[in-house]
């Protein structure tokens, strides 16, 4: 069957904070440039940013760069690559005031300069004391990031492609990357959508747990596409989590409730803080107290009839004293875990919150694999930006801001980029091969025409709870065995799925068994390259080897779908400028 | 098998949100109510999934009052769903 195809200089796929200053990048270079999203743009998951962009301005305080690069380096656990990351450090300020520019509301000082204000793991020479490096709009930083760039985008002429998938990447024969396959959600239909350039901007994939403050849109689309069409992912055994989401839901409950006398139970009613960490209890680190909100439920301690949360009491502290310090959280407590907190605790688990892998990138975008000889090089063609990028600035732990930083600043770089390739390449559109779009067709025609087999919410369902339970905030080598073997299972489990809805009109099932195909591909590659990680850095935690291993570890793992193959490149320990920061104990 | 409501599968993907809270509020009170509301309150829904997320956020969590009534009558069934696993 002939697929309809449309040619654009470039295709950005993902409309959050790096895909749009991508586009915005590719658009004001009269380049045509199409953003397909499978939602409008401002309702990205970049809307949920709360906490601010960080950058080295030093409007209330002395700060520089440098600093900033010595925080990000160590917040990685030294898995960070220190060029991207002096890059990253030192286009900080340069991205920041931009945006300023094209009139993001960002909050004031006084004397008109963009207010900042201090944020966990920044710091001023070298980790001496708390820094004034985080530019924020209120509480609606990733919120105003959207708007204003989508702003811009409109005035430069970006074309939008609303409520479109991209569904596959299509490759020629010399692994080059000549468009993608999308669905269009209003019609159901298919087109090839070619281009020159093909940037991936999906975002993160943190649905691939149960316990997950991702929004339903977060299934690592860009890295099922790139998985599928044979380029590695990288570093996917490091995820951040938050000790305490509401059960079942994922919703935040701020630290501070611990922080105003609030503390942990087990189902025995026990305060279980007090044994791992008897000095500070429940004010302990956030790995500590996942660490041992984990071990509670792994030993069989945990509450609920699946003995799969802990409980977060607070009723001691009195109505009168949450309502006052603790604003909102009543209200999150009610709705969210249907409890009033002035008379019951909270159930709360462990929950993921970020992606510090994905598909491995140079500084400037570019995406690259292993060349065959021990180095690397780029697939022509191919770009990635954003929480789906692993370029890799965050190494095994991100900083808090540091994640619009890099949506600012990688978008940019990759546009910028591809402006540079696409102007040194002739620029005409290569022939796609005779079999574009097949394997998208044949994945959709399986779809189209099974008659049985399992629902999709089944075998989602089992994808992340196997995620949580196995490969979680705190990892055992027995779960991590079992867990490999089983999501092998779900993989297979997720070929012989079928949808009961065979209409085309905004069919949400259909769309919903093509995430579940990047789902399997990123939880697939989480729990083999954590299985396979013997020792314990930044998020990657495991019982068996609590310490981090410079000797045999410091290297980033890639993952490959064919034969589930692991490979590993070394971490780029030298900055583009400055002296390496050689790796230290990390310690706060 | 009933026949498509195209209504419903669309504003069904437009519940989908950058904020979880809201993908669990929208979808939760989708599944109870929308077979019961007349066409004028469906018009009225499709108006309020165009406002920006931490708009509608602030009329889930009742820090804001919509200003058209139909609104308003719909952000308050909103705000009796319960998306919790204990519910």
């Amino acid at each position: 069957m002939a697929i309809a195809k449309r040619q654009f200089d470039a295709i950005v796929v993902g409309a959050g904070g790096s895909g749009m200053r991508a586009a915005l990048e590719l658009a004001e270079a009269n380049l045509r440039v199409a953003v397909l999203s499978k939602v409008f743009p401002t309702r990205s998951h970049t809307v949920a940013a709360q906490g601010g962009v960080s950058a080295s301005l030093g409007n209330d305080e002395p700060d520089n760069w440098h600093w900033h690069m010595y925080d990000t380096v160590k917040g990685s656990d030294y898995l960070g690559d220190q060029d991207a990351i002096e890059f990253m450090c030192r286009k900080a300020v340069e991205v920041v005031v931009e945006l300023e520019h094209y009139g993001m509301p960002f909050d004031r000082l006084d004397n008109g300069k963009i207010y900042q204000r201090p944020f966990g793991g920044h710091t001023s020479n070298y980790g001496e004391r708390p820094v004034k490096r985080a530019c924020a709009a209120a509480d609606r930083t990733g919120h105003a990031m959207l708007h204003t760039l989508y702003q811009r985008n409109v005035r430069a002429h970006t074309q939008f492609f609303v409520e479109w998938m991209a569904l596959d990447l299509i490759r020629n024969s010399e692994g080059d990357v000549l468009g993608v396959v999308a669905l269009e959600m209003e019609t159901g239909e298919v087109m090839i959508l070619q281009a020159k350039a093909t940037l991936l901007a999906t975002g993160g994939a943190g649905r691939i747990y149960a316990a997950s403050t991702n929004a339903f849109i977060n299934t690592g689309d860009g890295l099922g596409m790139a998985a599928r069409a044979g380029i590695p992912l990288e570093d996917m055994e490091f995820w951040q989590f938050h000790p305490t989401g509401v059960a079942g839901a994922g919703v935040l409950i701020t630290e501070g409730v611990r922080g105003e006398g609030g503390f942990l139970l087990n189902k025995n009613g026990e305060r279980f803080m007090e044994r791992y960490a008897p000095t500070v209890k429940d004010l302990a680190s956030r790995d500590v107290v996942s660490r041992a909100m984990a071990t509670e439920i792994k030993e069989g301690r945990g509450a609920g009839k699946d003995g799969d949360y802990i409980l977060l009491k607070l009723d001691h502290l009195g109505a009168e004293v949450i309502d006052k310090r603790l604003p909102g959280i009543r209200e999150i407590a009610k709705k969210f875990a249907n409890v009033d907190p002035v008379t019951d605790p909270i159930p709360v688990v462990p929950t993921c919150h970020y992606q510090m892998g994905g598909i491995p990138t140079n500084y400037q975008g570019q995406v690259v694999v292993p060349d065959g000889r021990g180095g690397e090089t780029t697939v022509r063609g191919l770009y990635a930006a954003g929480e789906c990028s692993c370029v890799s600035v965050h190494g095994a732990n991100r900083l808090g801001t540091n994640s619009l930083l890099d949506l600012l600043v990688f978008g940019k770089a990759s546009g910028e980029t591809i402006i540079a390739d696409l102007e040194a390449n002739s620029g005409s559109q290569q022939d796609l091969p005779k079999d574009a779009g097949d394997a998208t067709l044949a994945r959709l025609a399986r779809l189209d025409s099974a008659t049985s087999g399992e629902t999709i919410a089944r075998v989602g369902a089992d994808l992340r709870r196997t995620m949580q339970l196995h490969c979680g905030v705190f990892r055992f080598p027995d779960g991590l065995a079992e867990g490999v073997r089983m999501m092998k299972d779900i993989a297979l489990r997720s070929q012989r799925t079928f949808i009961k809805d065979k209409s085309r009109v905004f069919n949400t099932a259909r769309v919903e068994a093509l995430e579940l195909d990047n789902l399997v591909e990123t939880a697939l590659s989480t729990m083999i390259s954590a299985d396979a990680r013997k020792e314990s850095r930044g998020a990657h935690d495991r019982s068996d080897h609590h310490e981090r291993d410079d000797v045999n570890w410091l290297k980033h793992t890639l993952w490959f779908k064919e034969g589930n193959r692991l490979d590993y490149k070394p971490v780029k320990l030298k900055p583009l400028s400055v002296e390496s920061f050689e790796p230290k104990a990390r310690v706060y | 098998m009933s026949p498509r409501n195209p209504t419903l599968d669309r504003v069904r993907w437009r519940c989908r949100r950058g904020m979880l809270e809201l993908d669990l509020v929208l979808n939760a009170f989708l599944e109870r109510d929308f077979a019961t509301l007349d066409p004028r309150k469906v018009e009225a829904l499709c108006a309020l999934l165009e406002r920006p997320d931490p708009e509608l956020l602030d009329f889930v969590m009742g820090h804001q009052e919509p200003a058209e009534a139909d609104e308003r009558e719909l952000v308050g069934l909103m705000r009796t769903v319960n998306t919790s696993i204990a519910a």
